[in-house]
């Protein structure tokens, strides 16, 4: 499935999608990761006070079944208000990556791969197989 | 009943033909056994480095988000509130673009993101020309760092995830051929020896018993051959009287009588 999307990807080069806070977007954009398809679609959310849990589900739903996707990034902050839909997500690709944001530091402990990283590094050092 | 019935084993009927089957199977299992253990010694090894590469990768992201936001701050000061709403605006087509790559690790295939630009200007090149530009081009350089990072950051993590999987279909397919496959075909190689070692035991005694048989048999016919001959040998004496006695007497017939009984005798 990984290969066969892949393949499709590499001719043109897949995007990088955002769901995060107005300056860290401001910054992406800035660099060039924006996008707009045909139908005015863009490839990030900017997430405020007002945007509700649902719509922030719905995008990441949305971008993580999008074919030209291949990196999800996505603000700590907005990853914790939908943790349950990220901890239940599992392919490889698009691949999702909780990013720090100004307001709110980077907490590792949080992190779902990262949580997953360091139960393994505990359980290593503890048997040495365990899977 | 026989010797092999131990464990749980495969359902085959115990001839010569199945072992010499079930003992090339056997062969089989362990060579894959073998090398499905190598298979998953790799992959872990290649694991274990991914993640400390992630650990380290995630602790580097920290500090270069915050760099960037930095940045951005200083952009902001310098080029004016709105210039997001610029930034906004000039969104159309991705400069920054990944794209993937495979790498094969022991027949795993790992998805590698790798970032290019799109050749061409992006309009965000000329954004912030009137007023603070060069900190607006410090942020994007900042932020198109943090990009490079964030992709790098990514392979790793798909990486992660893949051969985590990877690494878990390996080791139950390790645990099974070693817990299931391996002693089952055991079992049954057992079991068909003891079976066939039965067999033989039975087809031994068969033959021991047929042998005593014939024996027996000859034991008799040598027995009643020698009273034959002594019941002959009697006649012959009592002929002989009987001759020197009574000269009228037929002597060849009693005497032939004898001796076709006697034929009949050794021909059984």
């Amino acid at each position: 499935m990984a290969a066969a999307a892949a393949g499709g990807r590499s001719e043109e080069g897949a995007l990088i999608a955002m769901i995060a806070d107005e300056d860290t977007i401001t910054g992406f954009l800035l660099a060039g990761v924006g996008h707009k398809d045909f139908r005015r679609k863009t490839n990030f959310l900017v997430v405020d006070s007002k945007t509700s849990t649902r719509t922030i589900e719905d995008t990441f739903k949305e971008f993580t079944s999008r074919e030209d996707i291949a990196i999800v990034l996505i603000s700590q902050f907005v990853a914790n208000m939908i943790r349950f839909a990220i901890d239940s997500y599992r392919k490889p690709v698009p691949a999702i990556l909780e990013i720090p944001s100004k307001e709110h530091p980077y907490d590792p402990s949080q992190d779902s791969i990262l949580s997953r990283v360091k139960h393994l590094f505990q359980a290593d050092t503890g048997s040495a197989v365990r899977f | 009943m026989s010797s092999g019935g131990g464990g749980a084993r495969l359902n085959v009927v115990p001839t010569v033909t199945v072992l010499a089957v079930i003992k090339a199977r056997l062969i089989g299992a362990t060579k894959g056994h073998q090398l499905l253990k190598k298979k998953s010694d790799a992959l872990t090894m290649q694991f274990r480095s991914i993640l400390k590469k992630i650990v380290q990768t995630k602790e580097q992201m920290g500090e270069t988000m915050r760099a960037s936001a930095f940045a951005l701050t200083e952009a902001k000061y310098s080029a004016g509130e709105n210039i997001k709403h610029v930034v906004f605006e000039n969104v159309d087509q991705a400069v920054l673009k990944v794209r993937t790559k495979q790498d094969n690790v022991a027949g795993v295939k790992l998805p590698r993101f790798e970032q290019f630009s799109e050749p061409g200007e992006g309009k965000n090149d000329l954004t912030g020309l009137a007023r603070g530009g060069q900190q607006i081009q410090l942020c994007r350089g900042a932020f198109v760092k943090s990009v490079e990072l964030l992709v790098e950051l990514a392979s790793l993590q798909t990486s992660f995830l893949t051969l985590d999987e990877a690494i878990k279909t390996t080791n139950r397919r390790v645990n099974a051929l070693e817990n299931v496959v391996k002693p089952k075909l055991e079992n049954t190689i057992q079991y068909i020896k003891g079976e066939l070692d039965e067999l033989e035991r039975e087809e031994f005694f068969r033959l021991k018993k047929v042998q005593g048989n014939k024996k027996k048999q000859l034991q008799r016919q040598l027995a009643e051959a020698a009273a034959a001959v002594a019941v002959a040998v009697a006649a012959e004496a009592g002929k002989s009287a009987a001759d020197g006695a009574n000269h009228v007497a037929d002597p060849y017939r009693f005497g032939g009588q004898q001796e076709a009984e006697e034929d009949g005798d050794i021909m059984f």
